[in-house]
């Protein structure tokens, strides 16, 4: 993530055999996948099934037991290969710094490797908060936004590092269906605009069938099934059909 | 135990490492310079001017009984500059800016800041430590200098005004400036030092392991200043038996 840019289009992640425990219990069971770069892969699963743990995994936050994830062929664990390639994560809670404006957050990679002049910063800072729909918040503390607000800041600051890989955290979680479809609409214009790979861990169906150009289903740790929405619609394994097809169906008996 | 020096070592040791950007933290060192400060001045003068005047209490009757009341200013002073301006002040100071600076780095944690600055491919120590660990390493010392001062004017109202020992101001000083020394004063600077970067470590170290939401949060302060405190007073025994090689 340095000001190098080898590239500008998407990266390929790859993982391979990747295992995890915590406390003894194994969350991640040998984790085989392939993001190809410049699309959008969803991964879904139900609670508890280790889907933020491999986000946490591809973007080099946890240190797999085994297995390994790499980009471009080369392991992400390496700070080489994390300063050669631009990748940002966008987190379930937003994850801004609280002590900082919008526009500090947003523009704090720039600041802190010193990759443009102040003017500058400001320029981009507004710039990449107009494109989520930000306008007048710049001077606005996180506690002082609403989640949607929050999430959408979040994006704006992993525009900023002009990425090449984004990590997507359950972008749509705690979001009204309105906000839920323009977070939705920016992933995908960021991959039409900057070709960007973008990997997002959600459960929510509309989502992952909206804008995946392929998705996997993961639960307990296992990858059940990963392939494009139409082929994870037909396949007839039991548990992703209860995944996909569950509904609020409450019957009360008097 | 073990483990927590062993990473505490490791913390220290990343951090004098990043030593060299120091200044282009500058920004934050002034920050936390400015809380430390307005955190814990009044403090420090309240509690250095009752301290430097419960010593005098204490001696200066005992004193004057066996007519060698002239050694008070010696005393009082000597006392402030080698061991009560120091210890007092760092224990201020793992009590107000050591527990502020593990909970602000805990909820940090606890609420993925910390991941997030990673991500960005910002280190969290050269972000969060280097200038706390700076600023602290540079406030106490200042700190005890002017703890000092205060106990001894502390010391000297007592000495004049207490009916039992009444001494005047120039004899309290002048027998202060005859005893204590500039070796003395450094003897005090140095302990300050040292314990600095005791509270900055320990208290960045527990804000930086903190788990497990608000609950977490208290435990890493709770732990940050006892721990800071015990160590402390530890290591106030070897490094007075240290410094005696350099009286």
């Amino acid at each position: 993530m340095s000001a190098t840019h080898p590239t500008q289009r998407g990266v390929r992640v790859d993982i391979q055999g990747l295992r995890k425990s915590y406390g003894g219990q194994e969350v991640l069971h040998g984790i085989d996948l392939t993001v190809q770069p410049g699309e959008i892969f969803a991964l879904m699963g139900p609670s508890g099934s280790g889907k933020s743990v491999l986000l946490k995994h591809v973007i080099g936050l946890e240190k797999p037991d085994a297995g390994e994830v790499s980009i471009e062929g080369e392991p992400i664990r390496s700070q080489a290969v994390r300063d050669r390639y631009r990748m940002a994560m966008v987190f379930q809670s937003g994850a801004l710094l609280n002590s900082l404006t919008v526009a500090e957050n947003v523009g704090l990679y720039l600041v802190e490797h010193r990759l443009k002049p102040p003017a500058e910063i400001v320029r981009i800072v507004r710039e990449k908060l107009d494109l989520v729909g930000l306008n007048g918040v710049e001077a606005k503390y996180p506690n002082e936004l609403s989640g949607g607000m929050k999430k959408r800041v979040s994006i704006a600051r992993a525009l900023v590092i002009d990425p090449q890989l984004i990590l997507y955290d359950e972008p749509t979680s705690e979001l009204d269906p309105l906000i839920a479809v323009t977070i939705a609409e920016e992933i995908v214009k960021l991959k039409r605009r900057i070709g960007v790979t973008s990997l997002v861990v959600t459960h929510d169906r509309d989502l992952a069938f909206g804008i995946a150009d392929r998705i996997a289903i993961i639960q307990d740790g296992t990858i059940l099934f990963a392939g494009a929405p139409a082929d994870v619609k037909r396949n007839p394994d039991p548990l992703i059909q209860r995944f996909l097809n569950a509904e609020f169906k409450i019957h009360i008996e008097s | 135990m073990f483990q927590n020096f062993g990473e505490m070592i490791v913390l220290l040791w990343r951090v004098l490492r990043l030593a060299p950007q120091t200044w282009r933290q500058r920004g934050k060192v002034m920050e936390q310079l400015f809380e430390i400060g307005n955190a814990s001045l009044l403090m420090a003068c309240i509690l250095s001017i009752f301290i430097g005047g419960v010593i005098a209490l204490q001696i200066g009757p005992v004193l004057v009984e066996r007519g060698m009341q002239s050694y008070l200013g010696g005393i009082v002073g000597l006392s402030m500059c080698k061991e009560l301006a120091p210890v007092m002040m760092a224990v201020l100071i793992a009590g107000r800016i050591g527990s502020a600076m593990a909970a602000e780095i805990g909820s940090m944690k606890v609420y993925q800041e910390i991941d997030a600055l990673q991500t960005m491919n910002i280190n969290p120590n050269s972000y969060l430590v280097l200038p706390r660990l700076t600023a602290i390493s540079v406030a106490l010392p200042l700190l005890v200098i002017f703890s000092i001062l205060i106990g001894w004017i502390g010391g000297a109202l007592v000495c004049v005004y207490n009916q039992h020992i009444g001494i005047s101001f120039q004899a309290f000083f002048s027998d202060l400036s005859q005893t204590v020394k500039i070796k003395h004063l450094l003897n005090g600077l140095f302990k300050g030092y040292v314990f600095a970067v005791i509270i900055g470590v320990v208290s960045c170290h527990q804000g930086l392991k903190t788990m497990g939401g608000p609950r977490g949060i208290g435990r890493s302060v709770t732990k940050a200043v006892v721990n800071s405190i015990v160590l402390i007073l530890i290591l106030d025994y070897f490094l007075t038996r240290l410094l005696q090689y350099f009286d």
